[in-house]
């Protein structure tokens, strides 16, 4: 039992983390039909940022660890924000109108681009970090003297995430932003003909996604204390299974989709073999498709011609 | 108040528009009739920019509007109800009447909302309901609503009728009527319901092939003896 509940708190940490970036992922998709294959990426400069600022505010002799925090996720966010606006300006907004593989190929195109100019700029070898948030609740001990810990950084994962799905759903649901975002998704024409700036929109939206990504390079960051140019890759693969997996195009899917994949291998890997844990998460992936190919929580109309 | 000079407009090589000229004059109720294919809903959606006239002018205001960003136009006092609604389908009828205001005055919304619930009682009592489950003749109400909410000074209505009983089509044109009087808001309407249409409207443009062929009162069009052939006869 306290196992099962320290793995518990352990896939939800990683599951808030998946969560977070694949927010992105569905957003954009909801919005302008494409994966953004670069997103993966954005994460990891999030991540880079996050490291970097860490070092240079150490070096400032800046060590309280909560200015330091808000310092590093402003940083964070700002830099990736204006990556992500520039990924769609410069690599999808000139192929919107193009044939449908168009920004597709593009995407990957800056996928390669951005992890080459971070292996360029940072060096290909992985870059450590000391912990900043140490410490942990002892919740309980349990007969086998098991201690079911929960780390000071484990609470503060989630309860970020929390406050940040919760801000998110309400832009999303109830202000102008959010209604002309869901607008441009339903119908993008009639959005402009009622005077939604839809370029605006859809930027609006890369930068929204890449915020959440930052945020979620930060956590890594954090949890793992190493980072290099490739972790974009996996946990992008991971987040876009999220995504897929709660039902692209849905937020509460992506962040649901999230949790389930963070808990499947936390999981597995208690309870089963590590080296499998991808393994079981694209399996049920597979399965949750064959049996739902809209996602858990798609919407099973067809929409898009 | 709107003028069309000249327009030609392209889908990739097909040239739907060849060479329009149309005006409207304030206060007025402009019909464009046409069959199916003519370019009607082509014209109405060029003077939005959306696709944009490719070669001509069109003049809103005595002002050049061919080049404005289409989300622009409504700021410009332009609001269009399009063919086939394009209600946002997963939205509520309120969150769609709140878009269509998108950019008018906040000051202004309540009345406005009231004013659209006075003239469709139907979409107040479905206010928090998604637009995708409306009836087709409440899509038409909730787009026209929306086109209402922008408070336009051209209001461009594409097929109102389409697909709708005839009980539901006399309220929408008794609508149409009452907004062009009370509102003084000019109206471009483009119709296959000829008889209704032109019966409602000052004057009337028929559209065949991409050109205008006809153009004059609406009681001379429903006189005329081509269109009746054309346009009247074992329609309505
Ligand atoms: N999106 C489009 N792409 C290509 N051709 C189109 C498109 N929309 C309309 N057309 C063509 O342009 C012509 C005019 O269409 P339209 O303006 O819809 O006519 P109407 O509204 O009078 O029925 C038709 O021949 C139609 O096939
Ligand atoms: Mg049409």
């Amino acid at each position: 039992m306290a196992y099962f509940l320290q793995q518990l708190i352990n896939g939800l940490t990683l599951g808030s983390i998946y969560g977070l970036i694949a927010i992105g992922y569905t957003m954009v998709y909801g919005i302008i039909g494409m994966i953004n294959f670069a997103h993966g990426d954005i994460f990891m400069i999030g991540a880079f940022i996050s490291v970097i600022t860490f070092l240079v505010l150490g070096a400032l002799g800046i060590t309280f660890v909560p200015l330091a925090l808000v310092v590093v996720l402003l940083m964070a966010m700002i830099f990736t924000a204006i990556y992500g606006w520039s990924v769609e300006r410069v690599a999808y907004r000139p192929l919107r109108g193009s044939f449908r593989l168009a920004p597709l190929i593009s995407a990957i195109g800056v996928s390669i681009a951005l992890q080459n100019a971070v292996q360029i700029a940072q060096g290909a070898r992985v870059k450590p970090m000391e912990p900043v948030i140490a410490g942990g609740l002892t919740l309980f001990t349990d007969s086998n003297n098991f201690d079911v810990v929960i780390s000071y950084l484990q609470i503060f994962i989630m309860v970020l995430t929390v406050v940040l799905m919760a801000g998110f759903t309400y832009v999303i649901t109830r202000t102008s932003l959010g209604r002309q975002q869901r607008a441009c998704e339903q119908d993008r024409t009639m959005a402009g003909l009622i005077g939604v700036n839809v370029d605006r929109t859809i930027s609006t939206t890369f930068v929204m996604g890449a915020v959440l990504a930052a945020v979620a390079g930060l956590m890594v960051t954090l949890q793992y204390g190493v980072i290099d140019f490739y972790i974009g890759f996996l946990a992008g693969t991971k987040a876009f299974t999220a995504a897929v997996l709660g039902g692209i195009g849905s937020l509460p899917g992506a962040m649901l989709g999230g949790i389930l994949i963070g808990l499947i291998e936390a999981f597995w890997s208690a309870y089963f073999t590590i080296e499998y844990k991808d393994v079981a998460t694209f399996g049920i992936l597979v399965l949750v498709l064959i049996f739902r190919p809209t996602g858990l929580l798609g919407k099973p109309e067809v929409e898009k011609v | 108040m709107l003028q069309v000079q000249g327009v030609h407009t392209f889908y990739g090589q097909i040239e739907a528009l060849k060479g329009v000229d149309v005006t409207v004059n304030e206060g007025e109720i402009v019909t464009l009739i046409g069959s199916n294919g003519a370019g009607k809903t082509t014209l109405l959606m060029t003077v939005c920019g959306s696709p944009r006239a490719a070669k001509g002018k069109i003049i809103f205001e005595g002002e050049d509007i061919t080049r404005l960003p289409t989300h622009e136009l409504v700021t410009r006092g332009i609001a269009q109800s399009p063919e086939g609604r394009r209600v946002f389908p997963r939205m509520t009828i309120y969150e769609n009447l709140q878009m269509g205001a998108l950019r008018s005055d906040p000051r202004y919304f309540n009345d406005d909302l009231e004013m659209s619930f006075a003239m469709f009682p139907r979409l107040k009592e479905r206010k928090d309901q998604r637009a995708g489950t409306l009836s087709g003749g409440e899509q038409q109400m909730l787009a026209i609503a929306r086109a209402l909410m922008a408070r336009p000074r051209l209001l461009l209505l594409d097929e109102p009728s389409l697909g709708l009983a005839p009980l539901v089509v006399r309220g929408i044109f008794d609508a149409i009527k009452t907004i062009n009087r009370e509102k003084k808001m000019t109206v471009f309407l483009v119709e296959q319901n000829a008889f209704h249409a032109l019966k409602l409207a000052h004057r009337g443009y028929v559209m065949v092939n991409g050109k205008i062929t006809l153009a004059g009162s609406g009681a001379e069009l429903l006189a005329n003896p081509e269109i009746r052939a054309a346009y009247l006869e074992g329609g309505h």
